[in-house]
């Protein structure tokens, strides 16, 4: 069986994206495809299943049942189809958040997640000095429901004793006013942690497509950062099912209205394959020191609860998995029916672990849980 | 009638004029003062928890606190639903009334046209998805309320203001008003749509704008669903809708290669055409480009687009027009009767009309069809 790799090249000042080779063990047929020019794409990552079209059709069709296998660029470590599940009952007194635990929580969770000896050996894993990096955090519930102050804080924090300047971290969001509605500051510059919205940052002018979306993607993530850590928060939605890792990023672009509907399948999982963003995503720190298990995203004080938990993953999939059956769980305790009985299962899981995505592992049996008790 | 020398000249010299200087033409831009453009929608229903859900289009999207419609025009705020885009063009020209395009309605004037960000559908071959698939705060706008859209389009000898560009049913509350503000003025109202809307906004709607254009994407849901991100069915109900109120009505369909372009489609959509509308609304097909995120496809081949009107001709349409081919004979009117040309068009400009009083110069059968201003 003759076998094809297509594998991504980069290019010096070139975008990564922009070239295939197409290798051809056995003809030693080399050929580069410019994927904009040619085959009309713009910068589109080309799916799996158009390129095999375009290739038939280019008449190199020889033996194309063989196997295909396509390997992404890598960035940071990957650690797929492990979640570190990090919880510690004594996380509150009262409503009020204990930060010592809290940092303790989260320092217990990166160990475990990379198997080091100290939090700060695990950061280093994810960021390297000199680095810009992005916090991409949830606001749009306001306060209450957004990503968690301290939490951001504590990132933020060992961030900085991995190497990273306060002033090359930059929290973000869609708005300045999400933002600031949620307790955060807005700041553009200085020497301190930068705090603002796509609003402000503008969006880069190319599209970006993949599969079924195209989009402009906020200058955060295309201009001014290497790398990003993704901090959702625990919560239900009411047309997608779940906002987790991956839906998260729909903060990242110029128009998400457009992706709910067939239950944000197969849009989430295809917006999260822009090259600005799956290629710069380090490690998502799902806040589940709050959580909303019916009539998210928004706030709802009667199904908002407290799990008292950190999930930590740098398979984004992976941790939405889990995600959605921890609050599968709730729901089933408060006699609330299934996501999958509401109508709203949030299947774009499952395609973004599918074959032209393998943004990670959906399949419940291959992920590895790990737990932390604290 | 034929075009005289200064009304020739005034058009051309008017339409780009204030298509380059329109920022400048006492427009203030929008950044920074969105509370005047923010009004209370006309079509939604409010839900437990703060939700809503909005009753303009059929996609009927049922919308938290502080999100969005799939428009994203529209917003929810603490239970209240707003148009974010009153009063709230992104762009406004000078445009022949042929570019619309509109045929059958008073060939040879101007039209105002304006647009605001946000579309109801997300078609792949979109040409103006820089301003369709944004929300409005990330496009530059202008301050125009529809007293000075009227003004306006009077001061330039506009014979309408059209609603175009992007998707007009996602401004329907600006489009409405607008629309009372030109007839007070003498100025008539017609609407380039994709027709995805329900059947109570468009009543209320067909009441005060004089003619409507609708973009029959496609004749089937599969590329409603795939293209479009729409449905069929709730287009063909509008298209019935506006025939039964009498409003003038065109449509338009974009011959995409290989996509709609079958002679099955092309049937089924003349007969149903004859059947359900009559055989004199005008359909003009209209040539593709590759735009936006369909970009694999070739520009349609003159030959599909001749095809289509062929078919058409043949189920007994009496009005069937290509488009985006200028020079080519189908873009001008013929009479059905005498089978000679009323109206000589090249491109968008109008050589020659021969009628009267609506009624073919030649033959004296009637050319149905707006050919004067007479305003509803």
């Amino acid at each position: 069986m003759q076998v094809f790799r297509l594998q991504m090249l980069r290019f010096a000042g070139q975008e990564p994206e922009a070239m295939f080779v197409l290798i051809s063990p056995r003809a030693g047929v080399n050929l580069q495809w410019k994927i904009g020019q040619r085959l009309g794409m713009g910068r589109a990552m080309i799916q799996r299943r158009d390129f095999l079209r375009k290739t038939v059709k280019a008449g190199l069709g020889a033996g194309l049942g063989s196997v295909f296998r396509w390997e992404p660029v890598e960035a940071g470590p990957s650690r797929r189809g492990v979640v570190v599940k990090a919880q510690d009952a004594r996380l509150r007194r009262g409503r009020s958040l204990d930060t010592d635990r809290l940092g303790d929580l989260l320092d217990a969770a990166m160990q475990q997640l990379f198997d080091v000896d100290s939090a700060d050996e695990a950061w280093k894993k994810v960021v390297r000095p000199g680095e810009v990096i992005g916090l991409k955090v949830n606001c749009i519930a306001g306060k209450g429901n957004a990503t968690t102050l301290e939490l951001v804080e504590l990132v933020a924090e060992r961030l900085q004793r991995a190497g990273i300047r306060a002033k090359d971290i930059i929290i973000w969001d869609r708005l300045n006013r999400d933002l600031e509605n949620a307790g955060y500051r807005i700041r553009y510059r200085g020497n301190r942690v930068r705090c603002f919205g796509n609003d402000a940052a503008g969006y880069d002018n190319r599209l970006f497509t993949y599969g079924s979306a195209g989009s402009l993607v906020t200058r955060v993530l295309t201009e001014m950062c290497d790398g990003f850590i993704n901090l959702p928060v625990l919560k239900d939605h009411g047309i997608v099912g779940v906002t987790l890792a991956l839906k998260n990023l729909f903060g990242a672009i110029h128009n998400p209205n457009k992706y709910h509907i067939n239950v944000g399948d197969p849009y989430v999982a295809d917006v999260f394959m822009f090259p600005p963003i799956r290629k710069k995503h380090r490690l998502t720190i799902c806040d589940g020191t709050i959580g909303q298990y019916e009539g998210g995203p928004s706030y709802i004080r009667r199904w908002f609860w407290y799990p008292n938990m950190l999930l930590v993953a740098t398979d984004p999939v992976a941790l939405d998995r889990i995600g959605w059956d921890l609050i599968e769980e709730k729901r089933k305790q408060e006699k609330l029916p299934s996501l999958k009985e509401d109508e709203r299962e949030p299947r774009y899981i499952f395609t973004a672990a599918d074959r032209n995505h393998r943004l990670g592992i959906a399949d419940i049996e291959r992920i590895r849980v790990l737990n932390v008790k604290m | 009638m034929t075009l005289n020398r200064r009304t020739f000249l005034r058009m051309a010299a008017t339409a780009p004029a204030f298509s380059l200087a329109g920022p400048a033409v006492s427009l203030v831009d929008a950044a920074g003062k969105e509370d005047r453009f923010v009004r209370e929608a006309r079509y939604y229903k409010k839900l437990p928890y703060k939700k809503i859900r909005c009753d303009l289009c059929p996609r009927e999207c049922e919308i938290d606190d502080r999100e969005r419609g799939y428009c994203g025009a529209r917003e929810n705020r603490e239970g209240i639903y707003y148009t974010l885009v009153y009063s709230r063009p992104c762009t406004a020209h000078v445009d022949p009334i042929e570019k619309k395009p509109f045929f059958h309605f008073l060939p040879g004037t101007l039209a105002f046209s304006i647009a605001t960000a946000g579309c109801n559908v997300n078609c792949k071959f979109c040409q103006n998805w820089e301003i369709s698939q944004v929300r409005p705060e990330q496009v530059r706008s202008y301050y125009m309320p529809p007293s000075q859209v009227a003004a306006m389009a009077n001061d330039y000898h506009c014979s309408c203001i059209a609603y175009t560009y992007s998707e007009p049913v996602i401004f329907y509350e600006y489009m409405y008003d607008t629309a009372l503000a030109g007839h007070k003025r003498g100025v008539a109202s017609v609407v380039v749509t994709g027709g995805y809307i329900k059947e109570e906004p468009l009543r209320d709607l067909c009441k005060v704008v004089d003619a409507i254009k609708v973009d029959l994407k496609a004749f089937s849901e599969k590329y409603y669903r795939e293209i479009v991100n729409g449905e069929l069915k709730p287009v063909l109900d509008g298209l019935v809708t506006i025939r039964k109120e009498e409003v003038w009505e065109e449509i338009v369909y974009l011959v995409v290669p290989t996509l709609n372009d079958s002679d099955r489609e092309f049937r089924e959509l003349a007969r149903w055409i004859r059947t359900y509308l009559g055989p004199d609304v005008p359909i003009h097909f209209s040539r593709f480009y590759p735009q936006y995120l369909l970009k694999n496809l070739p520009p349609t081949p003159v030959k599909t687009l001749e095809r289509a009107k062929e078919i058409c001709d043949a189920e007994g349409l009496h009005f069937v027009y290509i488009g985006n081919v200028p020079g080519h004979p189908a873009e001008s009117t013929y009479c059905p009767k005498c089978d000679k040309k009323v109206v000589d068009r090249v491109g968008y400009t109008i050589r020659a009309i021969h009628l009267q009083d609506g009624k073919c110069k030649f033959c004296g059968y009637p050319i149905p069809g707006i050919w004067s201003k007479k305003l509803i």
